[in-house]
């Protein structure tokens, strides 16, 4: 455990030294701002004092920004070669990828802390739904930590950071939209279960302020694949060099 | 700590980098390990530090199998790769810090040891600087103190010396030899004296397979080139001293080197030479002025092992 909060503290100064890190956090509270308060379904227009068009315009920008944010955490290791580096050291290819994991999780935590004196505002001008926001940030939270563990492992796939992410993106649509449109137009069992593949369904019903053990179960599973597949990636380095 | 393998074999598709190696490296001993390029010296030390594996073979470090306890025995490793990965956007203390920390030194020695590294690597005045913006030589200095900051039992070295300025190198090869001491280590070069400056015992291989073992000596013993005598030998007719010690039973060679000086150069076939031109010229009454041995050098016993 100590050992993977040591590689998680490397990797997060190395995301605020690369300055990836400040460039994330303004471009995500740019555009969650402009949609949430601007432009659009904002607050203004719907006269709620709800953070419901907040949550529905971070679900896609963590969706496209995630990516960005794992595509380096192995790939570039891979790369450099420094992989061989740390991974010759006393630690294991699990602390590695469960310190980098954590480590992109709390940037993006750290993001939407800066949300938090929106919350404060729109709780000065009506009657929020305090348990509704919470869930609606659990959500967040919980659909940001999948989507970390399934770039995780496009980046393990890969010494090539584009790639990486052209393959988080590409296996997230999947759970973002794909599956929510195949099933739209499925009957049955079937369409039941593509259904409830979408991360959207789970994401809905959090957000609404429903914290039910199948959407926890859920994303609970999609993290664990997402980081087990990375540690197998991993684990079949034998034929690069 | 000692490594013993045993049978390693290691296949890239079709092609086997590692074919069949055993090799046992005894504590406190520097095994100086040769081979061209591509000879599979460095997918034998990645198999060590088990990071990768291998496909057939054991390998057992300090009595343990490897592949069963390669988390442990991981922590007595210490490994400064060919290409010398670092993280270039880190300076250099910072990264020395994070090194130590995740190699498990406790907390209150982690700036005493990092401090020492420093100092031992001569990498003062560089420490606040990026890595990234250091020479060649420097990053390798850096290389050497990630290697080594955990005080391993274990030392795999891939080209240490390269990219190092002369002075530098006399002073790692010195360090090597220190740690050398205590500590189990294998040296991977191409560099020829360095090898026999720091090593005790030379293991060559070439395309995968073990082409000899043992000592400079021992491997100067096995060479198919002989060792080499100049003589100069003075109050004599040349033609007549050159067929004198043609006809000298131990002598394979001779070469008339210089006819003005009566040089010689004497190729041997045994130990005897050396007597028996010394007896050649007391018994003619001539007068032997100079005798100098060539030992064979280490290049061309590499060149005889890997060049067929």
């Amino acid at each position: 455990m100590k050992t993977t909060w040591i590689i998680a503290k490397r990797e997060l100064s190395s995301f605020f030294d690369s300055l990836i890190a400040f460039i994330i956090i303004i471009l995500f509270l740019g555009f969650s701002g402009f949609f949430t308060w601007i432009s659009g379904a904002d607050i203004f227009m719907t006269g709620q004092a709800s953070l419901q068009s907040f949550f529905s315009i971070a679900y896609w920008t963590l969706f496209f920004f995630i990516p960005s944010l794992t595509m380096r955490l192995i790939a570039e290791e891979k790369k450099t070669g420094t992989i061989e580096m740390l991974l010759t050291k006393a630690v294991s290819d699990r602390q590695v990828i469960l310190g980098k994991y954590l480590a992109t999780l709390i940037l993006i935590i750290i993001a939407l802390l800066f949300t938090l004196p929106w919350v404060i505002t729109i709780s000065r001008l009506g009657n929020i739904d305090t348990g509704g926001v919470i869930c609606g940030y659990l959500a967040l939270i919980l659909m940001s930590a999948a989507y970390t563990s399934i770039g995780m492992f496009a980046s393990s796939i890969t010494s090539n950071q584009i790639v990486a992410f052209l393959s988080a993106l590409f296996i997230g649509l999947f759970f973002h939209f794909i599956f929510g449109v195949i099933a739209g137009d499925m009957k049955g069992i079937l369409g039941q279960l593509i259904n409830s593949l979408s991360v959207n369904v789970h994401f809905e019903s959090l957000s609404r302020g429903v914290v039910d053990s199948k959407d926890l179960i859920y994303f609970g599973s999609i993290i664990f694949l997402g980081l087990f597949l990375t540690e197998v990636s991993l684990s079949k380095r034998n034929a690069f060099k | 700590m000692d490594i013993v393998i045993e049978n390693l074999t290691k296949r890239y598709g079709s092609q086997k980098a590692v074919d069949n190696i055993s090799l046992k490296v005894a504590t406190g001993e520097i095994l100086g390990f040769l081979g061209p390029n591509g000879a599979g010296k460095t997918t034998t030390l990645k198999i060590i530090t088990s990071f990768i594996a291998a496909d057939e073979g054991k390998v057992y470090i300090g009595g343990k199998l490897l592949s069963d306890n390669y988390n442990e025995l991981k922590k007595h490793i210490g490994y400064l790769s060919e290409n010398n990965p670092l993280y270039q956007d880190m300076p250099v203390i910072d990264f020395l810090n994070f090194c130590a920390k995740i190699q498990g030194i406790e907390t209150s020695r982690i700036h005493n040891r990092v401090n020492e590294m420093i100092r031992i690597t001569g990498l003062k005045r560089e420490q606040h600087k990026k890595i990234g913006e250091l020479s060649k030589g420097y990053q390798q200095r850096v290389g050497l103190a990630q290697a080594i900051i955990h005080d391993p039992e274990i030392l795999l070295l891939d080209e240490p010396t390269s990219g190092l300025d002369p002075n530098q190198i006399v002073e790692i090869r010195k360090l090597i030899r220190e740690l050398g001491s205590e500590k189990t280590v294998i040296l991977s070069t191409h560099i020829l004296p360095e090898v026999e400056a720091t090593c005790d015992r030379i293991f060559i291989i070439n395309k995968g397979k073990i082409v000899a073992d043992g000592t400079a000596e021992s491997l100067r013993n096995q060479s198919r080139s002989s060792d080499l005598i100049k003589v100069k030998i003075e109050d004599g007719e040349p033609d007549q001293i050159y067929n004198s010690i043609k006809s000298l039973p131990s002598v394979s060679i001779v070469e008339l080197a210089d006819r003005k000086l009566n040089r010689f150069d004497i190729h041997c076939a045994d130990k005897n030479v050396k007597r028996e031109i010394f007896r050649l010229c007391v018994e003619h009454n001539w007068v032997l002025t100079e005798m100098i041995p060539f030992e064979t050098k280490l290049e061309d016993i590499f060149h005889d092992l890997t060049m067929n």
